[in-house]
């Protein structure tokens, strides 16, 4: 079912004005229904598989830990980790299936997530929901109005979006679109300048595709006011 | 002992008559007297040269507030940063990481490889995290985050088995997770790997 959402966006990838608004949200409701279907069939796989091997989910959590942050609040190693509290389950685990499948890349998360069974997966996801740290912090403080403003309103002359429109009015995000609120500034701002160099890889086209535009479209000085927003939202 | 004591004839010697001594404040010949000629390491003591300077300074604090706690930096580091003023302390950490560093290539290259793909892989079967994503990919660190290319292979293993057995660095770093799920034969490869990486 995945396969065929990624074959939908794909025929409708090329199009432009009106009409992108308008199959941008058929492929969300789409999505969503998708991904509702999905997590509740994973759901039952979780019930099953997981409590047997607690100890496993247990040492996994704390290898997870040890990168993005005791309290899942991210980490600045020599690569910026991002923040996982808090964030969407679906969201990170439509993203550890992309490092598996080299349509994200990154060397250091194929390794970890090609060894994860599909109930580790899920149930690594589920976790870190739960969590709630404060921010991270250390963004600087100089153009956190101008965030807000693109974050709130978009960047109509530029074709950019409002954030808050997909990723809430709080940034929490919902189902595969990821909460932004409390993400490490760094993280944010690399993602958005490096989008097509290490999202949607390969041939098969992911629901990455959707913010490949936007990042495009804003300049580096954009996107730091807008990574420093939402790094400081709690 | 018989090492140590020849060394400290040569270096009083040579510090009566070398000009490079010239130019080294009373401050950095307390450190490099323990830390080797320029500052590339000597025994247990490690190489300073080119160590992030941020590094440094958290080690200095550490060992003045007694959190880095192995036996070495007990009977050593303890008393010899208890009088540094932190100015004293930033002068000296921006002074020897601005020195170029020497690898000290003194591990078992049979075991480089091996400690290569653990270093940039980890093993994640076993849990343990790739060395890489926080020290850097030729392992120069970043920040306060160490560089450990070319450090000594005593040291290195020493360091890492310290945090196994439960002596302490920093309040905030990873590494006592990190070491707890290494074996002796992944720090032996990890260490040897190490004193190679330039």
């Amino acid at each position: 079912m995945v396969a065929a959402c990624s074959v939908e966006l794909d025929a409708s990838g090329g199009r432009r004005g009106g009409r992108i608004v308008k199959v941008l949200s058929v492929r969300l409701i789409l999505q969503a229904v998708i991904l509702a279907v999905a997590f509740s069939a994973t759901g039952h796989a979780a019930d099953s598989g997981v409590p047997a091997r607690q100890g496993g989910l247990e040492a996994k959590l704390e290898y997870c830990k040890t990168c993005h942050g005791l309290s899942g609040q991210g980490y600045l190693g020599y690569f910026p980790m991002p923040r996982l509290a808090g964030q969407q389950p679906e969201y990170i685990e439509a993203q550890l299936r992309a490092f598996i499948e080299r349509r994200r890349t990154n060397p250091i998360m194929f390794n970890v997530a090609h060894v994860l069974s599909p109930s580790m997966l899920t149930a690594l996801a589920t976790h870190f929901r739960g969590l709630n740290p404060k921010p991270f912090g250390g963004a600087p403080r100089g153009s956190l109005a101008e965030g807000k403003k693109i974050f709130e309103e978009g960047l109509p002359e530029a074709n950019v979006p409002a954030c808050s429109a997909c990723h809430g009015t709080e940034g929490k995000g919902q189902n595969e679109i990821p909460r932004l609120a409390g993400q490490v500034y760094a993280y944010t701002v690399g993602q958005l300048k490096g989008w097509k160099t290490e999202r949607g890889q390969g041939s098969a086209v992911d629901t990455s595709a959707i913010m490949a535009p936007t990042a495009h479209n804003m300049t580096r000085s954009q996107i730091e006011a807008v990574a420093a927003y939402v790094s400081y939202l709690q | 002992m018989k090492r140590i004591g020849l060394k400290m004839a040569i270096m009083a010697i040579l510090a009566s008559s070398a000009p490079s001594w010239a130019g080294e404040s009373a401050a950095v010949r307390n450190c490099t007297w323990c830390h080797g000629t320029g500052a590339q390491g000597y025994t247990v003591a490690p190489r300073l040269a080119g160590q992030r300077p941020q590094y440094i300074m958290s080690q200095i604090r550490s060992f003045r507030e007694h959190a880095r706690d192995n036996p070495f930096s007990k009977q050593y580091m303890w008393n010899a940063v208890a009088a540094l003023d932190s100015q004293t302390a930033r002068d000296l950490a921006n002074y020897f990481a601005a020195i170029p560093p020497k690898g000290a290539n003194d591990g078992d290259s049979t075991l480089a490889s091996r400690g290569r793909t653990i270093y940039l892989d980890g093993i994640p079967e076993a849990n343990i995290v790739s060395c890489y994503a926080c020290h850097g990919p030729n392992a120069e660190g970043v920040r306060d985050i160490p560089r450990l290319g070319g450090l000594a292979y005593f040291y290195l293993k020493g360091r890492l088995e310290q945090w196994g057995q439960g002596y302490h660095s920093g309040t905030e770093s990873p590494m006592p997770m990190v070491a707890s799920h290494l074996g002796p034969n992944e720090i032996e490869a990890l260490a040897s790997y190490l004193s190679f990486v330039k």
